[in-house]
């Protein structure tokens, strides 16, 4: 057997295997995970990859630990992420808390399924977007991206990697079991082809690094364990020094901070795709998968003649509040499908802030919506 | 927008699968056009009926899913009970002749071969899917047999290539039989 | 390196947060003791200190990472052994000490201790048994002796208790040792062999917790507490891990229990790596790098 670099050229590949492949090309040498139907094909993988590039893979005894390896790895100086899907994210809420508050760059790729609890193992769902914003307890932020296809699952690996670096925070990409399981062409370019943010290391000497003394975009750098730091890094509450302090300022210095190095560079941030929404009389608004079906069933509504727009999000989170206030003054109606009960929607609904009508097209989960049933809602919509 | 959708369905453990997948990837890869392939699985690995769905297009492709094939082929009477509801008058449908036994319908023209038998005179049973993909080529005419052929190459275990040719190529000239000689032509 | 006690004493001062003192455990608290016990062990080798690294997790000892001049992390309840194998796997030169209390690596993180074990990552656990949970007020916990009294065991203890030493030599651990913190030279000793060695090595350090523990168990006072230790421990290296059961105010096995040698994760890990990609392939500068430090190790 030989060893392979970085892959390039045209694959047909399914969504899970582009996402490690966008691990790879990104830098990932290190990945910690555990099965889980629908996400075992990127650890599975990473298995066979990581060892061809230098790295190291790891089976861990849960989710628990999955997180809690990636985020001691990335504290290495070693790229590193994991996979999963709604029961061990549920699990792994804990330990992103703990790379939120140690400020740790990682990947998390959560190939969604129908939940509550076990629910549809092998089918999909969209149901944790909201536990994705939320789901560890305390006020922060989060980026989380939703690829579409097998192509976005590499591309938007990397930009996860790239986001994760430059804001030293975990960074989820929010695929589903459609997109992890369908194969399509996947392109990957040649590495030197490939932007990579690299982590950004102390400019002072040892003696002088103040571990959480941000830079001008609100963001400290960060030094490797073993580098002759001694620094110390905790979940308490900390001041710039990284020693825990106690009391309500100190968390509201650094929580503002937390939360603020997100939302002030949300322009960096957030990418969106729009597709005739200038003049629309009625946007569907979607991601992953469901953005695939709600653009065949645009298409169709155009048609018929109907002034349809498509507004595609593949940033979730932080939402893009700006555009949806501006698409809200211009069109007559949201419509919203989503493989759940209304999670996505109530953001949209938020930022329309009544000027635009909001409406839901949920869906529990084992499958995709139907095509019709969204072209049935555009067609009411501008009745 | 032309799409061309085949669904190929049978047991879990005929590779039923990996022969949308080689489809697909012929299909993107070789003859340069977009594709998408789905499947159905549940938690049983073995037995168990088993979808695989290949939708290929000149543009690009939106919507994963078939609801009423272009081509089914079924390699097991379960899969060809489930699935041929969905068979709109002008499907194409492939069976193995020995593991399906379709009702009479004067609509559907029906295209068989025994490819679970040639495979097993070949020597192994396992390379059915492939004999049927070899048939699929020839009849469906929805990726062209260059494309094919290099993708079966890609794709199966190291070792067996010469195996699987052989078996695509049966099934690709059993299919070039059933042709009147217009549709074969220039193929 | 030197047995003059004010020198080691200054070189031990310099891998303490000074600025971080006075720390939070209460008069009496066992835990300082086996931290000062770890960091003049940790003088006494000739390991870079900018190499290692300190993981603690939740509880007053999980506190002790806070207190290191050392590149140290304080992380979740549960979770300081797998944090730990993350950074280990990730650099391999890194030198991963994992100090945390008994509830912390043996209750809420207890899956990952013995997936550690089994796995010998090559690390040192100091694990400070106090018999409760004594950062909430002194809750029972997974090594509580049968019939103590603790907050929720306000009559008596009728859960078991685990034998830590038994439950890491049986998971895979290559070294396992007990003492208590009356033990400081001895422990000191234990550590400094532990830090020299490769694999998966456990050291159980039993330590008074005279607030909480002590208070609902007639041993009001740390002094109490190490008297009980000075007349009930009872040294036996090598003795079976399955017979070092301790009872209510009874008798404390301690000692060296296991020391052996077995191939570490990294070590298995780069002999399939090297089957699988040949002499040749296993040139990579990678694996070269792996197996350099696991040479390096073997002082």
């Amino acid at each position: 057997m030989a060893r392979r670099g970085p892959l390039v050229g045209e694959f047909f590949m399914n969504g899970d295997i582009a996402c490690a492949e966008g691990g790879i090309s990104a830098g990932c040498r290190f990945f910690a995970g555990y099965p889980i139907t629908p996400a075992t094909e990127v650890a599975e993988r990473m298995a066979a990859r990581l060892p061809e590039v230098g790295g190291t893979f790891i089976q861990m005894e849960d989710e628990l630990g999955s997180m809690a390896a990636i985020l001691g790895a990335s504290w290495a100086g070693v790229k590193s992420m994991t996979s999963t899907s709604g029961p061990g994210f549920s699990l792994m809420m804990e330990n992103l808390g703990l790379g939120i508050m140690l400020e740790t760059p990682c990947v998390v790729a959560n190939i969604q399924r129908a939940g509550p609890s076990t629910g549809l193992p092998t089918l999909t769902g969209q149901g944790d977007m909201m536990q994705a914003r939320w789901g560890s307890h305390g006020p922060y932020s989060i980026i989380a991206l939703c690829p579409s296809s097998p192509q976005e699952c590499y591309y938007l690996t990397i930009k996860a990697f790239n986001l994760s670096e430059q804001y030293r925070l975990p960074v989820l990409v929010m695929a589903d079991e459609i997109v992890g399981h369908m194969s399509e062409k996947v392109v990957i370019p040649p590495p030197e082809d490939i932007p990579l943010t690299p982590r950004r290391q102390p400019t002072t000497p040892p003696g002088e690094y103040v571990p959480f003394q941000p830079d001008e975009d609100l963001v400290p750098p960060m030094a490797n364990a073993g580098d002759g730091y001694r620094f110390h890094v905790t979940g308490l509450t900390h001041d710039e020094r990284g020693y825990p302090v106690m009391t309500a300022a100190a968390q509201d210095k650094l929580v503002r901070r937390l939360i603020d190095k997100i939302e002030v560079n949300k322009a960096d941030i957030i990418e969106i795709e729009e597709d005739g929404t200038e003049d629309a009389d009625v946007i569907v608004c979607s991601y992953g998968i469901s953005a695939r079906v709600s653009q065949y069933a645009v298409e169709l509504a155009r048609g018929e003649g109907i002034k349809v727009g498509m507004l595609r999000l593949i940033t979730v989170w932080p939402f893009p509040e700006e555009r949806i206030r501006q698409l809200a003054r211009q069109t007559k109606t949201f419509i919203v499908p989503e493989i759940n009960s209304g999670q996505i929607v109530l953001e949209v609904e938020r930022c329309a802030g009544g000027k635009a009508e909001t409406l839901l097209l949920p869906h529990m989960g084992g499958s995709a919506h139907r095509p019709e049933t969204i072209l049935e809602a555009i067609r009411s919509a501008v009745k | 927008m032309h799409r061309d959708e085949i669904v190929i369905g049978g047991l879990g453990g005929q590779g039923i699968v990996l022969a949308g997948y080689i489809m697909g990837k012929a299909a993107a890869l070789f003859d340069k056009k977009n594709s998408t392939h789905t499947q159905d699985y549940g938690p049983e690995a073995r037995g168990g009926a088993c979808r695989t769905q290949v939708v290929i297009s000149d543009d690009p492709i939106s919507y994963p899913y078939i609801d009423n094939p272009s081509v089914l082929a079924v390699m097991s009477q379960g899969a060809y009970n489930t699935y041929s509801p969905t068979m709109r008058p002008d499907t194409m449908l492939l069976i193995d002749e020995d593991m399906v036994k379709p009702e009479k319908s004067k609509d559907t023209r029906i295209f068989t071969i025994p490819a679970t038998r040639i495979a097993q005179e070949l020597g192994r049973a396992a390379v059915a899917n492939i004999v049927m993909l070899g048939f699929i080529t020839a009849v469906s005419q929805v990726v062209s047999r260059d494309a094919m052929k290099q993708a079966v190459l890609e794709s199966v275990p190291k070792g067996t290539e010469e195996l699987n040719t052989k078996a695509f190529d049966r099934g690709y000239a059993h299919g070039l039989e059933q042709l009147t000689p217009s549709e074969g032509k220039g193929k | 390196m030197n047995d003059d006690g004010s020198e080691q004493t200054q070189e031990m001062d310099q891998y303490l947060r000074e600025d971080r003192m006075p720390h939070i455990w209460c008069p009496g608290c066992g835990i300082g003791s086996v931290l000062h016990c770890f960091l003049s062990a940790l003088v006494k080798t000739d390991i870079d200190a900018d190499k290692v690294c300190v993981v603690s997790g939740i509880g007053c000892t999980g506190r002790a990472a806070g207190y290191v001049h050392l590149d140290s992390f304080h992380t979740t309840h549960g979770r300081a052994i797998p944090f730990a194998t993350g950074l280990k796997l990730a650099n391999p030169e890194l030198q991963v000490v994992v100090f945390s209390g008994d509830g912390d690596l043996v209750a809420i993180g207890g899956n990952h201790l013995i997936h550690a074990a089994r796995r010998n990552i090559d690390m040192t656990i100091i694990c400070v048994n106090n018999f409760n949970y004594g950062m909430t007020g002194g809750q029972l916990g997974p090594t509580t002796p049968l019939d103590a009294r603790t907050a929720t065991s306000p009559s008596g203890n009728y859960e078991r208790p685990f034998n830590i030493p038994y439950l890491a030599a049986a998971s895979g651990a290559t070294y396992v040792a007990r003492w208590t913190s009356m033990h400081v030279r001895r422990l000191e000793q234990t550590i400094n062999e532990a830090l020299l060695k490769r694999g998966f090595k456990f050291i159980e350090v039993i330590a008074p917790c005279p607030t909480v523990y002590g208070r609902m168990n007639r041993q009001p006072t740390g002094m109490d507490q190490m008297r009980y230790y000075q007349e009930n421990s009872v040294i036996q290296h090598g003795a079976d891990p399955k017979d070092v059961d301790i009872d209510l105010n009874g008798k404390i096995i301690v000692g060296k229990f296991i020391d052996i040698d077995l191939p570490t994760y990294s070590d298995l890990q780069l002999r399939v790596e090297q089957k699988a990609f040949g002499p040749e392939e296993s040139k990579g500068e990678a694996v070269k790098k792996k197996a350099a430090t696991a040479a390096s190790k073997s002082k």
